[in-house]
């Protein structure tokens, strides 16, 4: 079974991994040939950086939008983070001393994503206007992950697994000695879970989060006076 | 097709988001492009017998030429940020207006032949196969959209709903249903050199009646020059300028001020028209096209500086795309940008201190000001952010007594659109244009009855006409729309008197 598992992981990092890339070359090779900056827009590419980094760390824009619906994605998404982080004790030896630090944050961050991803699985249930732009995968996203950030919540705060174990098993990926991986319910559901978000996410709109660095209305610089922008299909028509 | 029949909405004191109601807006229909309007822009004249496969193609061909729509299609992750921001939903409450679900008509097909997901597993992801009814839908709704892009202001991943529906309409160019109203217009300025179809010979006769009225009003010979070579600034201007109310009021205000700042100015027969319509149907060739006349026309009269007169679209164009699409204009003067709104030129005189103005002319009046989408989303005016919402409220902060502002939610990068913009400013759109204007009649309405408020100003040509067409829909005049140039030719003092040799019909008399 143990096997099975690793092979599941292989698989998974490898589609994960590639997948990635292949999307991100894509939307990299593809030319934006005209200057689309939502504006007021920075007139530096510091700016660009600093409006990129509000938006991505403080969701700037969703703020200015909707705040119930800016609380709950921040509690889901900075939860998960602080969840991801902690996680990396587990891949990892000796562990780092940040991520030591954040141990006890890590823990109960989890709490946060759970109600963040429940918030916004009401709304996306009760709000007429979000229920209608649903479609299957918008709902059982939200349950993969709730059901992702349940069962990972259980095994820290109701029934332990064997971390060491757990540990040992994918630090060994690294050198093939990956032992045995504990036969426990719960995290197996959890891991499975996690496998298939993997799998999935190449294929589908969780590209919005190599997406938004790729977002000419948002990583755009507001020079267009003084700086001549032309891409290479453009310049081609000059040519002719 | 002017099926008048439609219930105007009632405003609200606040901007409520309403309930859905699907389908209020599914029978709008705007006329299609004839034939020859297709052809003298290089489309298919008739829908064509292989759409289904011109269409998909065409989107292939979008998706590899513009990053921006390959990533909106694939980030949105239905989080309804965007689904109470478009004033054309507000107005309707049909949920094919919220900006997601006008982009779902598209991200649906494109899932379903571009993305393993909605290929294998379409009901999952909502992904549909290509049909009759949705390249009905797509005609209809990609009309329902201003490209104002409101949605992408709010938007996590700054998706915006303009460039999908400057794609669609790309796409139903393709296959040979474009739309009549923009489509006629870009072969008129390919054609003649404007949008209305005015040839010189009109032109020049309406700014020889400009200066006429103007001498009459202030005894001084303001000059409207046309195709002057070797004059400094070319100013290129939306043509309604040359006739319609109020926009050639604001004309008028450009020549005193041009007059006052002593500059050599002119405008030009072949670029006798701002705005470009190529950037509605998203063709960048065919916005090229007409941009290059602008550079034909500044080389030809071998002028120093480009000025764009008031309009949004047209700047938007001018401030983020002329350097691309027309450029490098390395031939004009190196110390002024390229190209500068009359706005920034004004602005910039009056801190010169060139300008005087007598503020109470414009007492009879109480001004809010209607930040314009492209100018407010798309463009900037001056060094700094944010400057394309100060300068123009300086001018006309400079020029009249009484100024208030609308609702904060509801101004700057919030603004709302017309309900105009983005080729939907036609009669056969009347019950969109109606509707969309809402969310701005309410915010106007409430300045008028909280802060007294008379008038509306605005720098665009298409917030203008709009504006004049749907105000009494909602109660209001028509003339409660001025141009800010019409503000500052109200108020400004003509100093530079004309000696009486050089004035109109000097001689004349004495010639016998």
């Amino acid at each position: 079974m143990s096997s099975v598992y690793a092979l599941l992981f292989i698989v998974a990092t490898i589609v994960l991994v590639i997948g990635l890339a292949r999307k991100i070359a894509q939307y990299a090779k593809a030319p934006a040939p005209l200057k689309i900056p939502t504006t007021p827009a920075p007139v530096t590419q510091t700016g660009v950086v600093l409006r990129l980094f509000r938006e991505v760390v403080f969701f700037e824009s969703l703020f200015k939008s909707t705040k119930w619906t800016w609380l709950f994605s921040w509690l889901f998404h900075f939860g998960m983070f602080l969840v991801l982080l902690r996680h990396l004790r587990y891949f990892i030896d000796p562990v780092w001393l940040p991520i030591q630090l954040i141990q006890p944050f890590g823990k109960y961050a989890a709490f946060a994503m759970v109600a963040g991803l429940a918030g916004l699985l009401i709304r996306r249930i009760f709000v007429d206007r979000v229920r209608y732009i649903s479609a299957p995968s918008d709902y059982l996203w939200l349950l993969l992950l709730l059901a992702i950030g349940v069962s990972g919540a259980t095994m820290t705060f109701v029934i332990h697994t064997d971390v060491v174990a757990v540990k040992q098993f994918f630090t060994g990926f690294w050198t093939f000695s990956m032992g045995d991986l504990p036969m426990d319910p719960v995290l197996l559901v959890h891991l499975t879970l996690v496998a298939v978000l993997m799998l999935l996410l190449p294929v589908s709109k969780l590209l919005h989060i190599p997406g938004i660095f790729f977002s000419p209305s948002r990583n755009q610089v507001d020079n267009p006076r003084e700086k001549r922008h032309l891409v290479e299909w453009a310049r081609k028509l000059e040519d002719s | 097709m002017a099926k008048a029949e439609f219930k105007t909405p009632e405003l609200s004191e606040y901007i409520e988001v309403p309930d859905l109601v699907e389908g209020t807006m599914e029978h709008i229909t705007c006329f299609v492009a004839k034939p020859e309007h297709q052809e003298a822009l290089g489309f298919p004249g008739e829908k064509k017998e292989n759409w289904k496969e011109v269409a998909i193609d065409k989107m292939g061909d979008l998706l590899s030429r513009y990053r921006s729509f390959r990533v909106y299609l694939d980030a949105c992750v239905k989080c309804g940020s965007c689904t109470d921001k478009c004033h054309y939903f507000l107005g309707t409450q049909d949920p094919k207006n919220m900006p997601v679900g006008r982009q779902d008509l598209l991200r649906k097909v494109y899932r379903r032949y571009f993305t393993f997901a909605g290929k294998y597993f379409p009901k999952l992801v909502g992904a549909v196969d290509l049909s009759e009814e949705i390249v009905d839908d797509w005609y209809s709704y990609f009309h329902q959209c201003s490209q104002c892009r409101r949605c992408s202001v709010f938007c996590p991943y700054g998706i915006d709903t303009a460039e999908i529906s400057m794609a669609a309409r790309e796409i139903l160019d393709a296959i040979g249903i474009g739309q009549k109203y923009c489509n006629e217009i870009i072969g008129k300025v390919h054609a003649i050199g404007n949008n209305l179809g005015l040839p010189g010979p009109a032109i020049l006769d309406t700014l020889e009646g400009l200066e006429e009225d103007v001498w009459e009003e202030t005894d001084v010979a303001v000059k409207y020059p046309l195709d002057v070579k070797g004059a400094d600034i070319l100013l290129v201007t939306p043509s309604a300028d040359f006739f319609a109310e109020p926009h050639v009021d604001g004309l008028i205000g450009y020549g005193k001020v041009f007059h006052e700042a002593g500059v050599s100015w002119t405008l030009s027969t072949t670029a006798s028209e701002a705005g470009n319509f190529g950037m509605f149907i998203g063709s960048y060739e065919n916005m090229r096209r007409v941009s290059l006349r602008i550079r034909q026309a500044a080389l030809e009269l071998g002028v120093k500086r480009i000025v764009f007169g008031e309009c949004g679209h047209a700047w938007r164009i001018a401030y983020s795309f002329l350097n691309t699409l027309a450029g490098p204009f390395d031939f004009l003067d190196p110390d002024y940008p390229v190209p500068q709104h009359i706005c920034e030129f004004t602005l910039n005189e009056i801190e010169k201190g060139t300008l005087e103005f007598d503020k109470s002319e414009n007492d009879d009046m109480s001004i809010t000001f209607h930040d314009s989408c492209n100018v407010a989303r798309a463009s900037r005016m001056g060094d700094k952010p944010g400057g394309q919402f100060e300068i123009p409220r300086k001018v006309i902060k400079s020029v009249v007594n009484n100024y208030h502002d609308m609702e904060w939610d509801t101004i700057h990068d919030r603004t709302f659109c017309c309900g105009g913009g983005g080729g939907i400013l036609t009669d056969d759109l009347m019950e969109v244009r109606v509707k969309g204007a809402k969310p701005r009649m309410s915010a106007f309405k409430n300045v008028m009855e909280e802060k007294g408020v008379t008038h509306l100003a605005a720098i665009c040509a298409i917030c203008k006409s709009q504006f004049t067409k749907v105000f009494p829909y909602y109660g209001m005049d028509m003339f409660q729309i001025v141009s800010v140039h019409q503000l500052v030719s109200n108020a400004i003092v003509m100093n530079r008197k004309t000696p009486p040799e050089e004035a109109p019909g000097y001689g004349e008399d004495d010639d016998e």
